[in-house]
């Protein structure tokens, strides 16, 4: 195996947005507001930066095709511009594309930005669209919380979990996560719930009711990495490193081969196994100070404990429902919101978590700052249960 | 030739689960139509939003062929007075489902009520032919709101296998009468039916025309009247049937049940349907007229073999009958057939077309469900993909066609989603994992609420996947439904 990037790359800067309904905004406004952000924090001049990327997943909504619209946005003078795609885990891979650059010495600086205008097609949820040409013809026709309601009947059915407790855990999960971002200035839904709220609310994808799913907002985060070399000339200190940057994408075995039984994520299994070798984690629940992952919805993060070994399999919803997760557990979980309340504009998903990992690991997460954070993993989905894409990032203290 | 060996070999049928009732309609419609009061009694299958001629055809077809080789079929008949497509053979369509195979006539005939009973007729004419037909007749009947149409009609589809063989009932013989009485009409422009009086069509149609009909049939049988043990005569018109059979001089035990009062009249299907009924209580030497009116009437006389008694297992008329769901929702049956501009919500808006290139290219995976099978390391696989999906194999264009439309399976996991578009909300979907190898993730139909769970055995069927109002194009695909 290479020997991966662990502390090859660090956060010069890093911006986001206010997350939410944004009437009053363009896609473009906000990148602006993002980027903005992360070059103060950075403390360089847009020239500086030597190579891009962006991340945007439903572009036909808001900026079209190619990279054309981040180099015109931010005024980038004539450096190479990619733009990437890979279902909600975009913003991830955007993030990957500027590490990667850095990483190999292509480049000193590197940007990444994600950004999604969702609110713009008049109702809620996700826009429907076509799915490919013969996809089209044989997919079921489902919505993104039909698509992950699967993984609660198959762990149901696997694990023997009753259909309430099960039913409950989620609502816990939700419950926690509103409560996080109350403390979170730039989250969407910063309301509280109750548990009977999640339980009493609108089915959508049985067993997924209003509150398991997580907002449809307009956002966008950025990021503006760089050498460890290049951070410390310009001054910086106490250096937050990406210590690892891994996907893993579906091969189509989970859709077509009779082995995976439905209940888990195949992907994130693999992604975290390499994600922690390349960071040189070995015992995720004790070591992993926090967690942001890919809470589309209620269901996805619970067993997403499981995926990333935060949980032993079988016991994500006695964790749950024992607060193992929340804000004061042992290894808390959307401590920002998460996409549930946070927000999910898909192409800044990714670059969110990451962002607020950054915030976290450098002690600038305000009245929501955990104690002395050394390990942030943040993961970030992509897709369907039976066929996606999970990308995992390890965040923590250069040199650690 | 003899044709001691040609026949009937096989029959199938199917109707539509639902079973609107006919006391939902006169409820709804009272205030218009009180007369309507008087035809309430009784249900009438209805298609669910995904069925058409096509999809009902291609059950009764799977009905009537369970048992038999589908390669064996040289011509394939599809009657019906509903056909979904005026340029596009319909038949075809039933066909690629059936996966015939391209050396095949096909036949798509319509124009009349007769068009089944027709087309049977003819297809028995044909004992010199080498191959089977298989001739099916299906109607999914339009009918505005409030109108007696809709109280008398139904959905179904019947088929019928004719070829050498060890039939089970041979045609002693056949005679049509054409005659342009029009006791309804329907243009290709019109979305329903017309019709002229109902006492009118008794007294001058009914009872002129098919008793004419089935004198010249028995003279030309030289079969007493009084050896006819079956009387099949579609018609809801009142006590019709016996009227009819006395003025034939058939005994009236011999009129069997029209099946208004549980299923409607199907339309072209429904002397197939009738004839099929008869078959399921048929015995040995029974004698089966059929008689179909629809400007002039078809008859045709059968004699019943001794291979009734070991004719094979199928859903039947029986089966088709037991296998319902009470409807009692008159809006959505509005619903489904266009008369109600309902608000659909935006998330309805999205274009769907069909790229023609790419649905043949892939036809017999959409419409055949054709995956693969593995010839390296044996496994069964959905779509079928140049590498096989096995981690441990990955070889490439190793795998041979593998069907999967008459394959069991069990649900491995399922959703009720209430978010995504259809027809008629929620949407069922969920992985389908199959007995015997592959799985799919798919949708479902026909899911009764609560009646739904991991492990639910499940079978496949064909049915409409999406519409494209734009264009006005169908496509068609297999889903899951509760075994």
């Amino acid at each position: 195996m290479a020997s991966g990037i662990k502390d090859k790359v660090v956060i010069l800067g890093m911006g986001c947005s206010k997350f939410g309904e944004r009437w009053d905004c363009n896609a473009q406004d906000l990148m602006v507001e993002a980027f903005e952000e992360a070059l103060a924090d950075a403390g360089i001049e847009r020239k500086q930066i030597e190579a891009a990327w962006l991340g945007t997943a439903i572009e036909e909504q808001h900026l079209g095709k190619s990279a054309v619209p981040l180099a015109m946005t931010l005024r980038l003078p004539y450096i190479p511009v990619t733009r990437v795609e890979n279902y909600c885990a975009t913003g991830t891979e955007a993030l990957r594309g500027a590490v990667y650059a850095v990483a190999s010495g292509a480049a000193d600086i590197a940007l990444a930005l994600g950004v999604e205008k969702l609110k713009d097609t008049g109702y809620g949820g996700l826009p429907q669209r076509g799915r490919g040409a013969l996809n089209d013809l044989f997919w079921p026709n489902l919505s993104a919380p039909g698509s992950f309601a699967q993984l609660a009947a198959a762990y149901r059915a696997k694990h023997g979990a009753d259909k309430d407790e099960l039913k409950r855990a989620m609502a816990h999960i939700s419950v926690k996560s509103h409560a996080n971002a109350a403390r979170n200035p730039k989250a969407h839904l910063r309301n509280a719930i109750t548990e009977d709220d999640v339980l009493r609310a609108p089915m959508i994808a049985e067993p997924l009711g209003l509150y398991d799913c997580c907002g449809v907002s307009d956002g966008s985060a950025c990021a503006i990495v760089c050498t460890p070399d290049i951070a410390r000339g310009l001054g910086k200190k106490d250096l937050v490193a990406v210590k690892a940057l891994q996907v893993a994408v579906s091969n189509g075995e989970e859709v077509q081969f009779d082995r995976w039984d439905g209940s888990y994520f195949a992907t994130t299994r693999i992604a975290a196994a390499r994600a922690y070798k390349e960071a040189g984690i070995t015992r995720p629940r004790e070591q992993v100070s926090l967690v942001d992952v890919h809470d589309c919805f209620s269901v996805t993060e619970l067993v997403t404990m499981e995926d990333l070994q935060l949980s032993p399999e079988g016991t994500a919803i006695r964790d749950v429902l024992d607060g193992f997760f929340d804000a004061e557990g042992a290894v808390p979980c959307q401590i920002d919101g998460g996409l549930k309340c946070f927000g999910h504009p898909i192409g800044a998903s990714g670059l969110r978590m990451v962002y607020e990992m950054y915030l976290q690991l450098s002690g600038r997460a305000g009245s929501r700052q955990l104690g002395a954070p050394t390990w942030g993993v943040t993961h970030n989905l992509g897709g369907f249960p039976s066929q996606n894409v999970a990308a995992i990032s390890v965040i923590g203290a250069y040199g650690a | 030739m003899s044709t001691a060996d040609f026949g009937i070999l096989s029959f199938g049928a199917y109707l539509p689960r639902a079973r609107l009732q006919r006391k939902a309609i006169a409820a709804a419609n009272a205030w218009f139509a009180p007369g309507l009061r008087g035809l309430a009694k009784g249900e009438r299958s209805i298609c669910n939003w995904d069925e058409d001629s096509i999809t009902l055809a291609v059950e009764a077809a799977r009905d009537c062929l369970a048992g038999f080789d589908r390669q064996a079929l040289t011509q394939l008949v599809l009657a019906s007075s509903t056909l979904p497509f005026d340029d596009r053979q319909n038949a075809g369509v039933v066909a690629n489902a059936l996966q015939l195979k391209s050396a095949l006539r096909a036949i798509d005939q319509s124009g009349s009520q007769r068009a089944g009973s027709t087309a049977l007729a003819a297809a028995l004419d044909g004992y010199g032919a080498p191959g089977q037909t298989l001739v099916v007749a299906a109607d999914a009947r339009k009918s505005k709101a409030g109108s007696t149409q809709e109280m008398h009609y139904g959905d179904g589809a019947a088929a019928v296998l004719v070829g050498h063989g060890e039939p089970l009932a041979r045609l002693i013989a056949s005679h049509s009468e054409t005659v342009d009485f029009v006791h309804q009409y329907r243009m290709h422009d019109r979305a329903h039916d017309y019709a002229w009086e109902e006492r009118w069509v008794r007294d001058e149609g009914y009872m002129k025309i098919v008793p004419r009909a089935v004198a010249a049939l028995l003279a030309k049988s030289g079969v007493d009247a009084a050896a006819i043990t079956h009387f099949c005569m579609p018609g809801t018109l009142s006590r019709i049937g016996v009227a009819v059979a006395k003025r034939c001089g058939l005994g009236e035990g011999t009129v069997r049940d029209n099946l208004a009062a549980v299923c409607g009249d199907t339309g072209v299907a429904h002397p197939l349907l009738m004839l099929a009924a008869a078959l399921e209580d048929a015995k040995a030497g029974d004698r089966i007229l059929l008689a179909a009116f629809g400007e002039g009437c078809d008859a045709l006389l059968f004699e019943v073999t001794p291979a009734i008694a070991q004719a094979g297992e199928r859903r039947g008329v029986r089966g088709a009958l037991a296998a319902r769901r009470e409807d009692g929702n008159y809006m959505r049956y509005l619903s489904f057939n266009n008369l109600v501009d309902l608000e659909r919500g935006m998330r309805a808006e999205p274009d769907k077309p069909t790229q023609m290139t790419v649905l043949y290219r892939n036809r017999d995976m959409i419409q055949g469900l054709i995956g693969g099978k593995c010839r390296v390391c044996g496994t069964v696989q959905y779509p079928r993909q140049r590498y096989c999906v096995n981690p441990e194999c990955n070889a490439l264009d190793s795998q041979d066609d593998y069907a999967f439309s008459e394959r069991s399976g069990t649900l491995m996991s399922y959703t009720a989603d209430s978010l995504t578009y259809s027809p008629d909300p929620p949407t069922y979907f969920g992985m389908v994992q199959f007995d015997g190898g592959g799985r799919m993730l798919m949708d479902f139909s026909e899911v009764e609420p609560g009646k739904i769970d991991v492990g639910l055995p499940v079978r496949m069927v064909f049915r409409i996947k999406d519409a494209d109002p734009m264009r006005g194009f169908v496509r068609y695909f297999w889903k899951a439904t509760p075994a």
